[in-house]
């Protein structure tokens, strides 16, 4: 059905004859033709283009470029196709080239490692502010009870605790029974397999428990808080909230903090639990400890110690992670780019700072002999 | 493709969500090169009557025509080319947040023609100037836009492959008068150069005044009366009277009065 469009010198050497559909779909090969053409015939040669079928604005383009912007040279062009050509013209008009700066190799690597660790610095900054912010509300609110947002925060206490509750369960007791087959296969060589039961105890109590909840929960609740403000901030409610007088610390961050702060210890105690139930199960199939045996052993030998060392930094964490994760939602800016970008850093800054943390915790317990 | 059937036909169309019936036998014909306004009352189903036109929506009977061509029964491939005609801006614009705005208009240029980098930038240059937006707009991207700016940038992406169709839907709400003004003449010149059929939905007595060859008036879960507007403000139905005879709508008759006189009239396709 289409024709290409072509462009040729006349037969008798007058002129260029343009014909077929000037359209988008030849723009390629139209835009080959007039350049070749451009350079063979002079600058004021008449352009007749009674054969063109079908013009549009990709075609009107090419066929001003081909007559030297001047719309004069063309000739014999129907009504439409006139009209079309001298808006194309109007707007051509208009078009300049916008300058692009691009910096060369080693600058550019130097200026983006610049730029990473100016934006590392920031975010500390804004962090411990945003910690501060948090806190001042706090304070601003404990005292006034009518001021608490009870259902909001048992609303968030459904969703990032009761419904973490199995898959935090799981993956605990996954990782237990993982870290006895460890034990079980290295301590055998010292005929000491019973200790399997020590090392399931210390681990889970003490580090294990909490550290995999903290990382699913990071995972889980902490992306899902940069999300929904995320999403508020990008449709202006997080403005419209401040314009009814109220803040969106206390309304949005409270809650969530509030609710992070009781889900987190006991979503940790199952966590403990499921992984000690995970240690025992192997325990009972593979090394003849039975589960009687087991718990015995780890109520003689595991000081409950290490349970309080653990769970002393499940809120630590949870307080860490709901602060990270509103605090990057309210750091989006417009797009549904930017929540997704801002999404995948929370994530990446909870499970970073929680694992760090971690790493200063055990020194410090180490230090004061815990 | 029929060459003489008109741009839309819909005949018996019926949209339904659940229990809930939004069009009920609805017929309309657009002819080509016409500017057709369509108007109702909010959740009168003006949006869903654009998205069953364009394939978006799945109608529970009826026929859909876009150039003599069924919508409805088409196979992916002939979809495909009915598309290729057809134009939208919607109505929040639905920018693509994560491209620029040349690269907005190049990405239907890239992806159903497959032109190279350099063609592309010179064809979405010379679309954004002929939208009407400065240069430098071209590397922005829609969060750093205004709202007129949006539209203007989502119009240029609808031309990017030069439909035969262009369906507007509420183009000028959120403008203010002066953009809401600029932009309805942007498409009656956009009508002139580019023989468009305009297929729009509005709010905005203003543009029905000043554009529009033909209104048609979406109530009662069917086109109530669709034709030009002197026959249509006459036509005697109550939610009509109340709409076109309201104070906004006789402010608007009386300031588009005189300019209708001297409207240009639209060349029959091209």
């Amino acid at each position: 059905m289409a024709e290409a469009g072509t462009a040729s010198i006349a037969p008798d050497g007058a002129g260029v004859v343009v014909a077929g559909d000037w359209t988008l779909d030849h723009v390629a090969a139209l835009m080959r033709a007039a350049a070749s053409l451009k350079r063979r015939t002079g600058a004021d040669t008449a352009i007749d283009a009674s054969g063109v079928r079908r013009l549009d604005t990709a075609g009107a383009s090419v066929l001003l470029e081909l007559a030297g912007g001047d719309l004069q040279r063309v000739h014999a062009l129907d009504s439409a196709s006139q009209a079309l050509l001298l808006a194309v013209a109007e707007a051509q008009a208009q078009v300049t080239p916008v300058a692009t700066r691009s910096e060369a190799g080693l600058l550019s690597s130097i200026i983006t490692i610049g730029a990473a660790l100016d934006t590392f610095w920031r975010d500390a900054i804004a962090l411990v502010g945003f910690i501060g912010l948090i806190l001042a509300a706090g304070a601003r609110t404990l005292l006034r009870p009518q001021r608490w947002r009870v259902t909001s925060t048992f609303f968030h206490i459904e969703h990032t605790g009761f419904n973490a509750l199995p898959i935090v369960a799981l993956l605990c007791f996954l990782v237990g029974a993982v870290v006895a087959f460890l034990g079980a296969t290295v301590l055998k060589e010292f005929g000491a397999s019973v200790y399997t039961v020590e090392l399931v105890g210390y681990s889970f109590l003490r580090e294990f428990g909490v550290l995999l909840t903290a990382i699913m929960v990071a995972g889980r609740s902490g992306s899902a808080f940069t999300a929904q403000i995320g999403s508020m901030k990008a449709r202006e409610e997080i403005d419209a909230i401040r314009t009814l007088g109220l803040q969106p610390v206390e309304v949005l961050v409270m809650p969530r903090v509030l609710a992070l702060l009781v889900s987190m210890p006991i979503l940790t105690l199952v966590g403990m639990l499921a992984g000690i139930l995970g240690g025992a199960a192997v325990c009972a199939l593979a090394l003849d400890i039975s589960p009687m045996m087991f718990w015995t052993r780890l109520h003689e030998t595991v000081p409950v110690t290490h349970f309080w060392v653990g769970m002393s930094k499940a809120p630590v964490f949870a307080f860490l992670i709901a602060a990270i994760g509103c605090l990057e939602g309210f750091k989006v800016a417009g797009s549904a780019e930017s929540v997704g970008a801002h999404t995948t850093s929370s994530v990446v800054q909870s499970i970073f700072v929680v694992i760090l943390v971690d790493a200063l915790a055990a020194v410090f317990f180490m230090e004061i002999d815990l | 493709m029929n060459a003489n059937a008109p741009a839309i036909r819909i005949r018996g169309l019926r949209n339904q969500f659940g229990a809930q019936v939004v069009h009920e036998n609805l017929d309309l014909e657009v002819q080509r090169g016409e500017i057709i306004g369509v108007v109702g009352g909010s959740g009168s189903g003006k949006s869903v009557l654009l998205r069953s036109i364009i394939g978006l929506g799945h109608p529970a009977a009826g026929e859909v025509e876009v150039f003599g061509q069924d919508v409805l029964g088409a196979s992916d491939a002939e979809r495909a080319l009915i598309e290729r005609r057809c134009g939208v801006l919607f109505q929040n614009g639905a920018l693509f947040s994560s491209l620029s705005v040349a690269e907005n208009i190049g990405v239907p240029m890239v992806e159903h023609h497959g032109l190279d980098k350099a063609i592309v930038a010179r064809l979405a240059a010379l679309k954004i100037a002929l939208v009407g937006l400065p240069q430098d707009a071209g590397v922005k991207f829609p969060a750093q836009l205004s709202g007129g700016m949006v539209k203007r940038a989502a119009l240029a992406r609808a031309l990017a492959l030069d439909p035969d169709i262009l369906f507007l839907d509420e183009p000028t709400s959120g403008l203010d008068p002066i953009g809401a003004g600029a932009f309805d003449q942007l498409i009656l010149t956009l009508r002139e150069s580019l023989g468009l059929t305009v297929f729009l939905i509005t709010h905005d007595l203003d543009t029905l005044y000043t554009i529009c060859d033909r209104v048609a008036v979406l109530a009662q879960k069917r086109i109530l009366v669709a034709d030009t507007l002197e026959v249509v403000e006459k036509f005697d139905d109550p939610w009509v009277q109340d709409y076109f005879q309201g104070p906004r709508g006789r402010a608007a008759q009386r300031a588009t009065g005189a300019a209708k006189d001297t409207r240009i009239h639209a060349p029959t396709g091209q």
